[in-house]
């Protein structure tokens, strides 16, 4: 038996949240006085995969295959559940990523295991095996019981810390068998813009709205989110009005987010947009109306105009970004 | 061409969120329920695709008889049919089987649902579906058009996007920028009404989670408001007391 984390490349290499879901797996097979078990899919070469021994994983299980090389959910779906199978896994873990989400509730379909999806925290495993989840769009938590013996979880970026736990690890390949049926969707092409730091898995987010009064001002958002090393982002009319591209729009209906620090800069605080926002850790809100309703949901807020306090926030960025190194 | 389109009734995205005092159940007593937002844009794109091909749009619920106002609102935008399930939907694993069970009977060449609905937030219904098919499912697609026998779809992954040909059936969750939202018009509010809406018994399905409380985050303290003269201090204030940066 076994806990197995499947952990996700990008390009070859594991980012961030590899190891938060090898971290998260570690701790429940610790309670569970089970080996840690990790699986990777793709072109992943022998020095990133033991990283994987770093944070837990007495064994990696590799699956280089061709067809494999970038991610497909049906096949890979496939070569989850049959690894889970071949080390008789009782918990599987994932990355609450785009892929993640798309592959976790197959596998728990495909073993008839329950799943708990965009986990928060660590199960309660004392009595019974229950996750906590947000619900009604950052407006409540779900606590919830997986009753079936084989448990699927996939937890969301940035919600557990990375624990350093080196380990003995021996990588071991591992060939899934794939059939036809697997391998019907083609992906044709994939664009990364590999230069920015994906908005998902940002643990700072630098947000704008309509307070910037158009794109040819966001120059300075970009700026500031550069030297913190964060993530842009922007609010819904910002995105409808064809200012930013919707992948950048976070809100109930865009992308829900929870970084470590979230700067929102000319946005309202619409309760739509808080939805997407609200399980950020420290909310720091910047408009020139000290009437928007942003500042009842923030931790600090500065009134002001973004045009003047924007250009001392990016010096004070500099300066202090410089103080640290 | 046949397609089938999943709605969820979801409270109003301005709704207040409350829970009984043993805090098991949501209560749902003075909250609006709408259609859910992603899931008007893939009935959105589906009226599109049946319109530009002489297709059929049905539209499947599974919930109590509470949801066929909002059912009613999707055939005013243009869906043709409706099949309701009727059953409180206890878990994602429980909506999927029924909606795959339809589809065993009653085949068609896609099925769409919004990426995610805005009460339970799991994305999971779309993929658990089409695990049960064994058909392709592309859950997060930004754009869908048809070529041929294939459909080719734009798909959010890490960082990026790729392009995806599937062949049909296939599953996709809607994302923003699928299709435009369409505001029902007087003909369609008025057709909606006599548009068959057809309710059936659900299947018995193992239960394998279950909600055993809700509860709400913490408010936040007072905010920490700083003149804009000290605006620069911000970066060492999140340092120092915060340790986020």
């Amino acid at each position: 038996m076994s806990v197995l984390v499947y952990i996700e490349n990008v390009e070859g290499k594991f980012k961030k949240s590899a190891f938060e879901v090898l971290s998260f797996g570690a701790a429940i097979a610790s309670h569970m006085k089970l080996p840690l078990v990790a699986l990777s899919i793709g072109d992943v070469d022998e020095s990133e995969l033991n990283k994987a021994g770093k944070y837990g994983a007495s064994k990696i299980l590799n699956v280089s295959d061709d067809k494999l090389k970038s991610v497909n959910v049906q096949p890979y779906t496939s070569v989850v559940s049959q690894a889970a199978k071949a080390e008789a896994a009782k918990v599987i873990v994932m990355s609450a990523s785009f892929s993640g989400k798309a592959i976790a509730p197959r596998v728990a379909i495909k073993l008839n295991a329950g799943l708990g999806e965009n986990v928060i925290d660590l199960p309660e495993m004392s009595s019974g095996f229950v996750v906590k989840k947000g619900a009604y769009s950052g407006k409540a938590y779900a606590f919830v019981e997986i009753l079936s013996d084989v448990k699927v979880i996939s937890m969301m970026p940035n919600s557990y810390k990375v624990v350093e736990n080196e380990t003995a690890v021996t990588v071991v390949p591992f060939t899934a068998s794939l059939d036809a049926n697997d391998l019907r969707l083609v992906v044709k092409e994939t664009i990364r813009s590999s230069d920015k730091v994906s908005l998902p898995d940002a643990e700072i987010v630098v947000s704008a709205g309509r307070g910037m009064k158009g794109p040819e001002n966001w120059g300075m958002i970009e700026e500031l989110a550069q030297i913190l090393g964060a993530a842009t982002a922007c609010s819904k009319p910002v995105s409808d009005a064809g200012w930013r591209p919707h992948s950048e729009h976070v809100s109930q209906t865009g992308i829900a987010i929870s970084p470590n620090l979230y700067l929102a800069i000319g946005i309202s605080g619409a309760i739509q947009h808080l939805a997407g926002v609200s399980s950020s850790k420290v909310i720091v809100v910047l408009n020139k109306d000290p009437e928007a309703p942003f500042f009842k949901a923030a931790d600090y807020g500065i009134v002001g105009d973004a045009f003047e306090v924007l250009p001392k926030l990016i010096e004070a960025a500099k300066a202090f970004k410089a103080s640290q190194n | 061409m046949k397609i089938l389109v999943c709605i969820s009734h979801v409270p109003d995205t301005t709704a207040r969120i409350e829970f009984s005092a043993d805090k098991k159940e949501f209560v749902s007593s003075g909250v609006t329920y709408i259609l859910n937002p992603y899931d008007e844009i893939a009935l959105s794109k589906a009226v599109d695709l049946a319109a530009a091909s002489g297709g059929n749009v049905t539209i499947i619920h599974v919930g109590e008889a509470a949801a066929e106002a909002t059912m009613r609102k999707a055939l005013a935008i243009g869906a043709n049919d409706a099949v309701r399930v009727n059953a409180a939907a206890r878990d994602s694993n429980f909506v999927a089987h029924q909606i795959a069970d339809y589809v065993k009977k009653n085949p068609v060449d896609m099925i769409l649902c919004g990426r995610e609905s805005s009460d339970h937030n799991g994305s999971s219904v779309p993929a658990m579906i089409s695990a049960l098919l064994d058909i392709p499912c592309i859950l997060f697609a930004k754009s869908l058009v048809i070529e041929g026998a294939n459909a080719i779809l734009e798909n959010e992954i890490q960082g990026g996007k790729e392009i995806i040909s599937t062949p049909m059936p296939f599953v996709a969750g809607a994302s923003e920028g699928m299709a435009e939202w369409k505001i029902p018009n007087m003909r369609g509010i008025m057709s909606a009404r006599t548009k068959p809406l057809q309710v059936i018994e659900p299947i018995e399905v193992a239960q394998l989670s279950k909600v055993k409380e809700y509860d709400k985050p913490i408010p936040r303290s007072a905010v920490k408001l700083i003149p804009v003269e000290e605006a620069g201090k911000l970066f060492e204030m999140l340092r120092s007391e915060k340790k986020v940066i």
